[in-house]
């Protein structure tokens, strides 16, 4: 196998984009990565599309060939991966492998999602087409009805409280406030979703014992990164990227079925594959992407990949071992809950923010001093579909 | 313009005698405080600068909600509208949100407005609850008729509440109305309605003292921006 380089990443915000279709974000997206990898008249040989829904909520099927005709990039080869929230985390994967088997040079990686044009209650409604289809979707579950109970579980076994999940909140929200990419440029204060008596009608219940905080937005957006051989990459001689370690790993579909309901196998060993391939430990890692979709994901996920142990992710997080600065920084962009989160989108934007960190191009108060190596994790299903990459700066 | 008061006793309608409503203040999710009080009419023509640019947004019905809007405080300042009353979130002094709602009889609201003019925090839900209110605490109305022109103010209203339909035309385009009940009221109240009273006296001074506007770029991002809050 060839190493792979990310010699070019690129985002749009992400948000409510009532003017753009969702051709024309992933586009942008694309055009952004393809400019920042200095491509020129070069041509990319294929085109990876990570995207959950253009058939369900743009009644939009083949967009990876559509995207290629839009960019003039043809005959580049083009394929839709669709893996639920994992959709971005796949289309990368699959764009690792095809330059690193040999077969393509450069890969364009885009993942994109428009979930706003379609009301909240349809874009739950969406996400939940994900869940089984004969004992979840038929009696109502949603992913936040899931998230609730796993919840419920995971602070009844591992201790976890409400404040530590405000932490993570309150956390998120302010680095996306300092984001230009985040869907959320809000901060938001202890004393309004949780101390005031106000509390009560700022931050209402959305699935007990999760408040309406502890859940990421719906949103519009689209993220790309340009992937070529690492020796390629290094000719250019500035600083890039190397995908150093990739995992996936899947789950039983039902959380029922789960022998342990609050044990994420599949974070677990996603995450052990990739540092065992990019041969560093938890430890080694400088910055981390976590899919915090709810709040208690990204205590649960800092667990499971092994930052913390068991019943110590909360503890961290509200003692501030997880903020710029801490022991390990984790969702410095904000995270889903404020970056925001277009489900086929977030596995690659979660990277391009990673390569943000490593060419260390951050302005002060996002940036992590000295960032050497990142990983994500991209969460699919209810931890039943995930991948985790491990990428590492490479000096010129 | 010169006003004739014998003819305008003509043209203004009686009032229903309204107490007024005792300010509050509701603390936002991003820690601002918020005073929630009522304008009166000599307010308005400040008001109207925020409500202004906001005619021009189509995003989310603004458009419609805020010429409409626009209207009834034209309406309310001339005296032009039966026992109106119009009340007003501002933070920090600047006006973040308005609503306005009448009364149809002693018994039965009219609700008509609600415009956030900042977003994402909910102050278009406080101040829709400030106006039921008033309706139901403090004006001792039995109900009051709602509509909702767009789909946030359908889920805000008839979703949350929840709302009960009813085959009564409301004032604005003449659609069935959907009712709050004393009872639907008094169940949502622990949900729904936020806020401490009384408003400390600063707080209070500082909103008194002048009902500042943003600019109406600011406006406009806030309401129509990309983020879209």
């Amino acid at each position: 196998m060839r190493d792979v380089a990310i010699i070019g990443a690129g985002m749009i915000p992400f948000g409510r984009r009532d003017e753009d279709t969702l051709l024309e974000m992933l586009s942008y997206a694309s055009l952004k990565a393809l400019d920042d990898a200095g491509m020129g008249d070069k041509k990319v040989d294929a085109v990876y599309v990570g995207n959950m829904g253009a058939g369900i909520l743009q009644h939009q099927s083949s967009i990876a060939s559509s995207l290629v005709d839009r960019l003039s990039l043809l005959p580049a080869a083009a394929d839709v991966v669709e893996n639920g929230p994992a959709s971005g985390g796949s289309a990368l994967k699959n764009g690792f492998l095809a330059v690193a088997s040999g077969y393509y040079d450069y890969v364009l990686v885009v993942g994109g999602e428009k979930m706003r044009e379609v009301t909240g209650w349809r874009a739950t409604d969406f996400v939940a087409t994900m869940t089984h289809p004969e004992v979840e979707y038929p009696y109502g579950i949603t992913l936040p009805g899931m998230a609730g109970m796993f919840t419920q579980l995971y602070m009844e076994k591992w201790g976890v409280t409400r404040e530590h999940l405000l932490a993570v909140t309150l956390k998120n929200q302010e680095m996306g406030a300092l984001n230009p990419y985040a869907h959320v440029e809000m901060t938001l204060s202890r004393d309004g979703i949780f101390d005031s008596p106000d509390a009560v009608v700022n931050n209402p219940y959305a699935a007990s014992p999760l408040h309406l905080y502890d859940l990421c937005p719906v949103s519009d957006g689209a993220a790309a990164v340009i992937l070529c051989p690492l020796d390629v990459a290094k000719k250019r001689g500035k600083a890039c990227v190397q995908i150093v370690g990739f995992g996936q790993a899947t789950d039983t579909h039902t959380l029922q079925e789960r022998e342990d309901p609050t044990d994420l196998k599949a974070v677990t060993l996603a995450s052990q594959q990739a540092l065992e391939m990019a041969k560093l430990k938890p430890s080694d890692i400088s910055v981390a992407e976590l899919h915090d979709a709810f709040t208690i994901l990204e205590i649960a996920e800092s667990e499971h990949v092994g930052f913390f142990k068991k019943g110590e992710g909360g503890k961290a997080a509200a003692a501030g071992k997880t903020r710029l600065g801490g022991q390990i920084p984790i969702n410095v962009s904000g995270g889903l809950k404020a970056r925001g989160h277009p489900v086929g989108g977030t596995g690659v934007a979660q990277v391009v923010d990673i390569v943000f960190q490593l060419r260390h191009e951050l302005p002060e108060n996002r940036q992590v001093k000295d960032a050497k190596t990142g990983l994500t994790i991209n969460f699919g299903g209810f931890g039943n579909n995930v991948t985790c990459f491990v990428l590492k700066r490479i000096e010129p | 313009m010169p006003v004739d008061m014998e003819l305008e006793m003509f043209l203004r309608p009686k009032q229903y005698p309204m107490p007024p409503y005792p300010p509050k203040m509701i603390t936002l999710a991003n820690g601002k405080k918020m005073v929630v009080r009522q304008a009166k009419r000599e307010d308005v023509p400040a008001i109207l600068k925020s409500v202004h640019p906001c005619m021009f947004i189509k995003r989310d019905y603004y458009d419609i909600v805020s010429a409409r809007l626009y209207g009834e405080l034209l309406a309310f300042y001339y005296h032009r509208s039966k026992s109106q009353f119009v009340l007003m979130g501002q933070v920090d002094g600047f006006l973040v949100g308005v609503v306005n709602s009448r009364m149809e009889n002693e018994k039965v609201g009219m609700s008509y407005h609600t415009l956030a003019i900042d977003r994402g925090l909910r102050i278009g839900s406080h101040l829709f609850a400030a106006k039921m209110e008033y309706h139901m605490e403090y004006l001792n109305q039995e109900s009051v008729l709602i509509v909702a022109e767009s789909p946030i103010g359908f889920r805000r209203w008839m979703v949350e509440y929840p709302l009960e339909a009813t085959t009564i035309p409301h004032e604005l385009g003449g659609g069935d109305s959907y009712q709050l009940t004393r009872d639907i009221y008094f169940k949502a109240k622990p949900r729904l309605v936020a806020g401490v009273r009384p408003v400390p006296q600063d707080l209070l001074d500082e909103a008194e003292a002048e009902i500042k506007f943003a600019d109406d770029d600011t406006i406009r991002e806030r309401i129509a921006g990309l983020k879209g809050r």
